[in-house]
């Protein structure tokens, strides 16, 4: 019976021409990496409700579904329901498109991400340099929402992101550049795979000064709590995104946070060996070879998971910590502290290159 | 190329930290200011005006509503002006009652400031933390009047009942169940002296972990030392009392100075700063905390141990117990007569300050015999802080408005009156 199914479906797929197929394909690829994203981030904004609200002694949304597991739904539709005002002064073209400028790089950055062994969208050999190129396509998006907005709040919002972003891209891009020495490969694939061996092999390690770097600068770039300067509530509103409503806010919601996911999986997958499991080397090898247990333990997709959700639990756990930063200071913080760090450890990396330092330059 | 100009940004009065109503108009260069022009009116109520038409008693609730978080501190400036126009005594245990009230309300005042000023600066676990001790506070208030803000609960003479002998309990509703209850009740199963007492015990301990998150933290320290400077001298100049003055380094303190109720009797000290930054004025808030915690404790051990009554018996200020206005001509006449048109005050007039938590807050009235006050006016500690906004906040950033207007401790109740 299914073999028949099989067969039928089969049959239809070598039918379609192969311009189809490869359309067809592709597509779906796209959707099985979309659909888990788009649930990612609704989970992901009531996982944040939640978590911070436990750390202040408070329940967090609790009344659409149990405990609340409806709430993310519940915002969707509200959202998607209220009325998108547009100022009498924006500009109609550019206020519009801005959205769309910030959520489609967040979510096309997501092509390259390796999920398992040979499991992505697209297997580029520039992939580090794609994502540098597609998230730095962000901040257009952002100074234009505050542009067209015609507000000085949001002006002063996207005056401020352009500066921030500017800033920690660099700290951001020479970090990697660590990643690209150590693993000589820009391809995502290679770049975890230059890290098997066990979790000494990892780059965190090697790469420990940069690899804090490179986790500040992420929560600047997502103007993340504490430094969500562009946001900045208690000082200029919602900065970019205050004349914003209903669908087109949802929009730069979901960029936020997709790009919160995409910068933990990214730290995972360059510092912390991506789907490896950091049992390897530690547990025999016979372990894995047991059926439930050797794949639960084994490399896997779980073990990226995992790593991911570490970074996205420290992203809330900053946010209900830390105070915020005053806009001058992150600059100060990232031209005078991390960039200097960055290069110096760029140099001593050099020279450990250069002698060979085993485990990780042999 | 055309000249370049500073722009204005209209800040509030619907803004996040407007604290209220206020409206700021900033010229900015970029994000550095250069001047900032207050407006203020928009939650002006006429206080003055109403109580010149009033009784005096009838105007003690609208003291609650001048600065709503420290509700208890305006009736008292309010209540200390009439009782020195009338020159009548208060009952021993009437004014430990009304000090421990003020330090509470202190607290309140305090928790309230230390939670704004920290979602301010972003640090927005303070408010949770803040308003979690808030309630318990807010609980002895409905405990002890009815009422959790707007208490109404001094009295010429004294304060209107005396303290409970049972701290009110929760009851099982069907969102809680019976082991939540008990664990709520579990500090209320004795008299409200009990209840405040258990609190205050473990008040210096909450606020410890307040300070774990912020005293030490870097970046509330990049945000808060060397913002809003203000120099002794400006400090005096300005007007600035309560801890924006002892934020500079000014020693002064009502409570000490001019003493006034029991505070002469009571150990307690008064913490200065010594630069005159926002992180001064949060250090000296923070300690003044544990000092009113420490004379909570004393008006505790002193009201446990002596009783009397907490109002004054002459009948011609204070209404008389209902039980003689049942057989006794003179008490239903003073019944009548207080409760239709109140007292009348000789002529004269009087200025009455207390330390409220957000400075000096006195009452200034004009009698001229009549049992309406001819003319009141409110002096309150946030108008002078306010005033000052511009010389405090010039060449800073935004954000440092942001941190300068929650080190003000600014409520327009009592600012627009």
């Amino acid at each position: 019976m299914i073999d028949q199914a099989m067969q039928s479906v089969l049959g239809w797929w070598q039918l379609l021409p192969g311009g189809w197929r490869l359309l067809l394909w592709n597509t779906g690829k796209i959707l099985l990496v979309m659909i888990p994203l788009m649930l990612a981030v609704a989970y992901y904004t009531l996982a944040e409700r939640k978590v911070i609200g436990f750390m202040q002694v408070r329940l967090g949304p609790n009344r659409v579904g149990y405990h609340g597991l409806l709430q993310p739904f519940a915002d969707a539709i509200k959202l998607m329901f209220k009325e998108v005002i547009l100022p009498t002064n924006a500009d109609r073209f550019l206020f519009l498109s801005a959205p769309v400028l910030v959520l489609g790089p967040s979510l096309a950055a997501w092509v390259v991400i390796p999920f398992d062994e040979g499991l992505s969208i697209a297997n580029i050999d520039a992939g580090l340099l794609y994502i540098l190129a597609v998230s730095s396509v962000t901040v257009y998006g952002v100074i234009l929402a505050g542009w067209a907005s015609n507000s000085k709040y949001a002006f002063l919002g996207a005056m401020r992101s352009a500066a921030q972003m500017v800033a920690y891209e660099i700290a951001m891009g020479f970090a990697l550049v660590g990643v690209l020495m150590i693993s000589g490969s820009l391809n995502l694939g290679h770049i975890v795979h230059s890290q098997n061996g066990g979790i000494l092999h990892w780059h965190l390690l090697p790469l420990l000064p940069l690899f804090f770097v490179y986790m500040i600068s992420g929560i600047a770039e997502t103007n993340r709590a504490p430094f969500d300067v562009v946001e900045g509530e208690s000082e200029i509103v919602a900065g970019f995104h205050v004349e914003y409503s209903g669908i087109t806010f949802a929009m730069f919601f979901l960029a936020e946070y997709a790009n919160m996911i995409l910068i933990s999986a990214l730290i995972a997958i360059m510092f912390l060996g991506g789907w490896l499991s950091p049992l390897q080397g530690i547990v025999p090898d016979s372990v894995f070879a047991i059926p439930v247990i050797g794949l639960l333990l084994g490399h896997g997709i779980h073990w990226l998971i995992f790593k991911t959700a570490f970074f996205m639990f420290n992203y809330l756990w900053f946010r209900a910590t830390f105070p915020r930063y005053r806009y001058d200071q992150i600059m100060r913080l990232g031209w005078k502290v991390f960039l200097p760090i960055t290069i110096v450890w760029l140099v001593i990396e050099g020279l450990a290159a250069y002698f060979k330092l085993p485990p990780w330059f042999n | 190329m055309s000249e370049l100009h500073n722009y204005t940004l209209n800040f509030g009065p619907q803004h996040p930290a407007a604290h209220g109503v206020l409206r700021l108009i900033l010229e900015m260069e970029g994000e550095v200011i250069t001047r900032a022009d207050p407006h203020i009116g928009l939650l002006h109520r006429g206080t003055e005006k109403l109580a010149e038409s009033k009784p005096y008693n009838h105007s003690i609730g609208y003291m609650d509503r001048l600065d709503y978080v420290s509700m208890m501190c305006n009736e008292h400036a309010y209540v200390l002006a009439i009782e020195k126009l009338l020159g009548i005594d208060v009952p021993i245990r009437a004014q430990y009652i009304r000090v421990m009230f003020d330090e509470i309300t202190r607290l309140l005042n305090h928790l309230l400031w230390l939670g704004a000023h920290g979602l301010d600066i972003g640090a927005m676990t303070m408010f949770i933390y803040c308003f979690r001790e808030r309630e318990q506070l807010m609980d002895v208030y409905e405990a002890v009047t009815g009422a959790r803000m707007h208490a109404t609960y001094y009295r010429p003479g004294g304060v209107y009942r005396d303290l409970p002998d049972q701290m009110p309990q929760y009851e099982t509703t069907k969102w809680k169940s019976q082991q939540d209850i008990d664990y709520l009740n579990e500090s209320r199963k004795g008299s409200v002296l009990d209840f405040i007492e258990t609190f205050i015990d473990d008040f210096p301990n909450k606020v410890d972990e307040y300070e774990t998150l912020l005293t030490d933290n870097r970046i509330w320290k990049q945000r808060t030392v060397d913002i809003g400077i203000v120099t002794p001298q400006q400090a005096m100049d300005w007007g600035f009392t309560g801890p924006m003055l002892r934020g500079s380094g000014v020693e002064w303190d009502l409570r000490k100075k001019q003493p006034y109720e029991v505070y002469a009797r009571l150990d307690f000290d008064i913490p200065v700063g010594s630069n005159g930054d926002c992180y001064d004025r949060y250090l000296v808030r923070v300690e003044e905390m544990r000092q009113s915690a420490r004379i909570i404790k004393q008006c505790i051990q002193w009201l446990k141990n002596n009783s009397g009554p907490v109002i004054s018996n002459d009948h011609k200020v204070t209404p008389p117990n209902r039980e003689t206005m049942k057989n006794d001509m003179e008490a239903l006449i003073h019944h009548f007569k207080l409760f239709s048109e109140g007292y009348s005050v000789p002529a004269g007039e009087v200025y009455a300050a207390v330390e409220h938590p957000k400075g000096e807050f006195g009452i200034y009235l004009v009698s001229d015999g009549a049992n309406k006050p001819y003319r009141m006016k409110i002096r309150a500690a946030g108008f002078a802080h306010l005033s000052a906004i511009n010389e405090m906040v010039k060449g800073h950033m935004l954000a440092d408005l942001v941190a300068v207007m929650g080190t003000m401790d600014i409520v327009f109740g009592e600012i627009d009156r």
